[in-house]
């Protein structure tokens, strides 16, 4: 369908708020304004306190200079998975590995961790190594139930996959001769489906 | 925590994933824009103070409150660039009239933006195909004939061809009729397409 071209994706980057770990926090906010903060310690002097904070919070107070405070990388990226990675990408479970393996990585990079190298490098052969499987499995499961095959995908393989597979479904209507055939926009059915259901509520 | 308000107005438009439009959470903007106002007054006292007394520990809670005002603009604005991007698919699957419902989901200045949508996209359709302008909604799928056939799924009421003559579309009627009448009844699902 035409509007699925638009994708939604200005969503995805800011939904996706995670939660990362923080050793050595070192300056303390000051004791009488943060409010609503309940997971800060208000301690003075306060370094090395480590606590969990979203994403985009450690980004912003992030400081490469001053050391304001410094990141723990979550398991996945870290040497031992890495490993994993290296020897056969294609079995692990990218979903259960944190649904955006591959976004939150990237976003990992910005805070100057001396693996940075090996980091960037693991998420590109990771994805290379995963990619023609996604591919291959989306351009041939036609009409059927396809979780098994998407359950282990992280979500920019997810949208690949659903990329790969709407793809699939215009050339087989192509093939049946019905991409002439005029049909009610998908939106008007979901919309009138959930007017229905509205009304037996 | 700040920010919450922001992320629970992404939450609720990324829920309705097949590009419906929900109601325009007025309540929810307020209260992240009232949000942001008393961050920004906070830092500006901070700063203020910062400066005249040199307090340099007020430096990381003004970053702080500056990155929560950051992320909370970001939220605003996708959630209306994306609401946008929605009211933009519908234009080119309802058609200029949207159905009342639709329309009272959108708020006033979003109703603004898609008349003012409209209309650019009638001047663009005018200024093409030479006089009579080309309507480029129009023959979104390869067309194969002229007239087809179609099935009424719903009582519609009179309907005037081209050549004047009128047709009384009744539920479960069948009619032989120009395929450019029909593409807008077909997509909203009045008329149903038949292929023998």
């Amino acid at each position: 369908m035409w509007w699925h071209r638009c994708s939604f994706v200005p969503l995805r980057p800011v939904y996706a708020e995670f939660e990362l770990s923080l050793t050595a926090m070192g300056a303390k906010p000051s004791g009488r304004d943060v409010q609503g903060q309940s997971v800060c310690q208000r301690r003075p002097g306060s370094q090395g306190t480590k606590m969990e904070m979203p994403l985009w919070l450690a980004k912003g107070l992030y400081e490469r200079k001053r050391r304001v405070l410094s990141v723990e990388l979550p398991k996945v990226y870290r040497e031992g998975w890495r490993t994993v990675f290296g020897a056969d990408p294609i079995v692990v479970d990218l979903h259960k590995m944190g649904p955006y393996y591959y976004g939150l990585g990237s976003q990992m990079l910005h805070f100057d961790s001396p693996e940075n190298p090996e980091i960037a490098n693991t998420i590109l052969q990771t994805f290379i190594g995963r990619f023609r499987r996604t591919m291959d499995s989306s351009q041939n499961a036609y009409n059927e139930d396809t979780s098994a095959l998407v359950e282990r995908l992280d979500c920019l393989e997810r949208s690949l996959f659903k990329a790969g597979q709407s793809g699939l479904n215009s050339f087989q209507l192509w093939e049946k001769g019905r991409s002439s055939h005029l049909t009610a926009s998908s939106l008007v059915i979901n919309y009138r489906k959930r007017k229905m259901t509205d009304l037996q509520a | 925590m700040f920010c919450e308000k922001a992320v629970e107005l992404i939450r609720e438009v990324h829920r309705m994933g097949d590009g419906q439009l929900p109601a325009f959470n007025e309540d929810g903007i307020r209260q992240v824009l009232e949000e942001m106002k008393a961050l920004y007054e906070q830092n500006q006292s901070d700063v203020n103070e910062a400066k005249t007394e040199g307090k340099s520990e007020l430096i990381p809670s003004i970053k702080f409150r500056h990155s929560c005002l950051l992320r909370n603009q970001r939220c605003i604005a996708a959630y209306l660039y994306d609401r946008l991007l929605r009211m933009r698919a519908l234009r080119w699957e309802y058609g200029s009239v949207l159905p009342t419902t639709i329309r009272f989901h959108m708020c006033a200045e979003e109703m603004e933006w898609f008349n003012q949508y409209k209309k650019s996209l009638a001047t663009y359709m005018r200024s093409i195909g030479g006089e009579d302008g080309l309507d480029i909604t129009q023959d979104m799928k390869p067309p194969k004939s002229l007239y087809i056939e179609v099935r009424c799924l719903k009582d519609h009421g009179e309907f005037e061809i081209d050549d004047g003559t009128v047709i009384l579309l009744k539920k479960n009627s069948q009619h032989f009729l120009p395929r450019w009448k029909c593409e807008q009844l077909i997509r909203q699902g009045v008329l149903e397409h038949i292929i023998s």
